[in-house]
């Protein structure tokens, strides 16, 4: 009896210790010790940006009808959620600005908030509207003739988007002009010019460190699309050694890194990175390359996370979605779905890979069709994606 | 500083956030006049909201979180309106658990609401966190007799309005009867059960040994003794269980009916006991009656058909119990003058049914001993 029941205690751990981990909502608990941790904040509370950020919600509490204190709130709370990958400030910035925005006219200042709000959120055409709105009202507004041009940049509306950036050499520093124009001109057909005057204007004397950011990140992804890896691998390592931490730099030189084949690298870069699902994505992607096993518990992680962003009816994450699917879950023909759908919504060069390599994988020239029509068109230099067209069987002919 | 934010701004795409935005998922379920609510909201949202972080560390243990409870809920609750027809249905003070989602720990709140009469239309006005967060968006599922609705409370749209569509009565027999119908025949114990006691039923004994029926009609009759004892005590046990008259622990019933297939098949190679059949089918048709209860109960019982849910659900078992006999019945008459049937079938099927019985007991009695874990 003794034995049976050893046996059976065995098999049931056994059983557990296989059981894939639940990673959506199990049942749910009552802790058992007060002092048991649930929640770690994003920020605490005795961090300067918090506390600055107390402090103005403290003054618009005193004073519900300043728009500057509330300006300056959403501003920071904006700034807040660039910088801690969290889109909950965002919508926080968008209730401070309510009062204002529920008005018939809004005033422009927080018109332009919104219009970057809508655009985190991918809701680029009213976030468009709103610009429109804003340099109807102050045609000298430099952030937003900015941010219209970035907007019209991730469209693949690049002749609206150079027109955009060209009130900026007489609104801002001579810099933000020629980054904002050769970004959209290396992608465009003038790669090499691009790159030769980008890296001139890291020359300039007043650039403050996170332009010099900006400008190294933009060179290193211009580097790596014309297959100067080594440029490119510098560019990333001076970014680096800047020591700001940026989500979006993290991301391009673990691209960078997976597309060299360096996938060991990519690990180290990101092992503790796995709370911004862009960057768990690209170490799960490492993982699966050097068959760790790790990636299996990942990828279950990613999709219940996709999952739960499905269930909300917002689709933000659609161009990371669709990788996740062709590239860790291997559907290539929900992939293809996805990132159609994405093709739709923005079109940089990441967007046209995805859809060019989920095609390949169905074997649809079809469904790759609009994309290679596009590149031709806008005459896109980028080396990977050329690679990726000339498997089409018509386009070798 | 206008200037830092335009450079800022270019880094277009951040990859992914690290979170999601703003969610609590609300679920409903209703029954008759009352409302059974599960709502999980982030512990970062209570935070933003009321101030968890007590001590401003950084982190928020279940200490911080549970010396809230009252305003959580007094939170929760004041920011969500349910109305039945006209009438408000007030909520009961929240049991509140935890349970971590993908994106981080949320508190979970449990109560009932209960509405002045049987709910027709259901009004819900969700008002949770929209005046700090502006994407905030609540997550329904609303669930009524086995149909789930879904609904996304916005900004925009925070109320909802729903009908509760009564299924009918027939429909409701019909629902019953055919989990009765499926349970007896997916509840192998029950067939195996009937079937050790049916397959003497085509024999008799003469002089101490299996001879065949002279006729159809005292097999049939034999039969119809058998599977009348059989139904007859386990409706009683069934009806008593349901309405709450006796409640037996489901693991002991569970034992006692893989006990008494076991007990069913051993009896037919005891001439003695053999002959006691409709004693046996009585006597422990009244624990597979429990069975059946438990089954029942896991369906959902809807309070005011109570009668007519337990009706529908024993018709649909005596249905399935028959079509089983009818099947059995021609099959083991045309046989019974074979030597197989009389040795290879009654002695090796009662053995192996038995046998496979034994097999379930053990599995049932450990699983019971396996509880502690």
């Amino acid at each position: 009896m003794n034995r049976i029941r050893t046996l059976v205690w065995l098999i049931a751990m056994g059983w557990l210790a296989l059981s894939p981990p639940s990673l959506t909502s199990g049942e749910p608990f009552l802790p058992q010790q007060d002092k048991q941790v649930l929640e770690h904040l994003t920020v605490k509370a005795t961090d300067p940006v918090a506390r600055e950020i107390r402090a103005l919600r403290a003054s618009l509490l005193r004073d519900p009808q300043s728009m500057d204190v509330a300006v300056a709130l959403a501003t920071m709370l904006i700034e807040q959620s660039r910088s801690e990958g969290d889109p909950r400030f965002l919508g926080q910035a968008q209730a401070v600005l309510a009062p204002w925005l529920n008005h018939p006219t809004p005033p422009s200042s927080t018109l332009l908030l919104r219009a970057m709000i809508r655009q985190h959120a991918h809701e680029f055409d009213l976030a468009l509207a709103d610009l429109d709105a804003v340099l109807n009202m102050q045609p000298a507004n430099a952030q937003a003739w900015l941010t219209r041009a970035s907007i019209y940049q991730v469209q693949g509306r690049y002749g609206e988007a150079r027109r955009a950036c060209q009130p900026l050499l007489r609104l801002a520093g001579r810099h933000v002009a020629l980054t904002c124009l050769a970004d959209i001109a290396s992608l465009s057909g003038q790669a090499t010019t691009s790159r030769e005057m980008l890296t001139a204007s890291l020359e300039h004397a007043g650039i403050s460190v996170r332009e010099r950011l900006w400008i190294l990140t933009v060179l290193a992804e211009m580097a790596a699309r014309t297959g100067d890896a080594s440029a490119a691998e510098k560019h990333f390592l001076d970014a680096r050694s800047l020591g700001h931490k940026n989500y979006y730099l993290l991301g391009a030189y673990a691209d960078f890194l997976l597309d060299q084949g360096r996938p060991q690298e990519v690990i180290t870069l990101l092992q503790h990175e796995t709370r911004a699902d862009g960057l768990l994505l690209r170490l799960t992607l490492a993982e699966q390359a050097l068959h760790l096993p790790a990636s299996k518990n990942h990828t279950a992680e990613l999709a219940a996370r996709f999952a739960a962003g499905r269930e909300r009816g917002t689709r933000v994450h659609v161009r990371e979605e669709a990788r996740f699917t062709l590239g860790l879950l291997h559907d290539s023909q929900t992939a293809l779905t996805l990132a159609q759908t994405n093709w739709a919504i923005q079109k940089e060069p990441w967007d046209a890979r995805l859809l060019l390599e989920s095609a390949l994988a169905v074997g649809s020239w079809n469904a790759a069709r609009p994309v290679i029509d596009w590149l031709h068109t806008n005459h896109v230099e980028d080396m990977r994606l050329q690679q990726l067209v000339a498997q089409f069987p018509e386009e070798q002919s | 500083m206008r200037l830092i934010l335009t450079i800022a701004l270019l880094l277009l795409t951040t990859p992914a956030w690290a979170h999601k935005p703003s969610d609590s998922l609300l679920s409903l379920t209703v029954q008759q006049d009352r409302i059974d609510v599960r709502w999980d909201i982030a512990l970062r949202d209570l935070d933003d909201a009321i101030g968890l972080d007590a001590n401003g560390d950084g982190a928020i243990t279940w200490g911080e979180v549970r010396s809230r409870h009252d305003e959580i809920a007094a939170y929760a609750l004041s920011r969500l309106t349910i109305t039945s027809g006209e009438t408000h249905c007030p909520a009961q003070a929240p049991r509140q658990l935890i349970d971590n989602h993908t994106d981080g720990a949320y508190a979970v709140l449990l109560f009932t609401m209960t509405c002045p009469s049987t709910i027709e239309t259901l009004q819900a006005d969700y008002r949770l966190l929209f005046d700090l967060d502006a994407q905030h968006k609540g997550l329904l599922r609303l669930t009524h007799e086995g149909d789930t609705t879904t609904a996304i409370f916005s900004q925009e749209s925070p109320t909802r309005q729903f009908t509760i569509s009564e299924t009918s009565m027939w429909n409701q027999v019909q629902q019953y009867a055919h989990e009765g119908i499926w349970h007896i025949w997916m509840g192998y114990d029950h067939v195996l059960f009937l079937l050790a006691l049916l397959l003497p039923a085509v024999l008799r004994r003469v002089a101490g040994r299996w001879e065949p029926t002279p006729d159809f009609l005292s097999a049939f009759w034999e039969v119809l003794a058998i599977v009348t004892a059989f139904t007859i005590a386990h409706s009683i046990t069934l009806g008593m269980a349901t309405v709450g008259l006796i409640a037996l622990p489901s693991r002991l019933v569970e034992s006692a009916i893989a006990a008494s297939v076991v007990f069913a098949g051993i009896s037919n190679l005891y001439p003695a006991l053999a002959q006691r059949r409709r004693v046996i089918a009585f006597f422990f048709g009244l624990i597979h009656g429990f069975g059946f209860a438990s089954v029942l109960s896991d369906l959902g019982l809807p309070r005011g058909s109570l009668a007519l849910s337990l009706v529908s659900f024993n018709l649909g078992v005596e249905v399935g119990q028959l079509a089983i006999v009818a099947m059995f019945l021609p099959l083991a008459y045309g046989l019974r003058n074979s030597w197989t049937y009389q040795r290879l079938v009654l002695v090796s099927g009662s053995l192996g049914i038995a046998a496979l019985a034994c097999a379930w007991l053990i599995e049932r009695m450990l699983d019971l001993k396996l509880i502690p874990l």
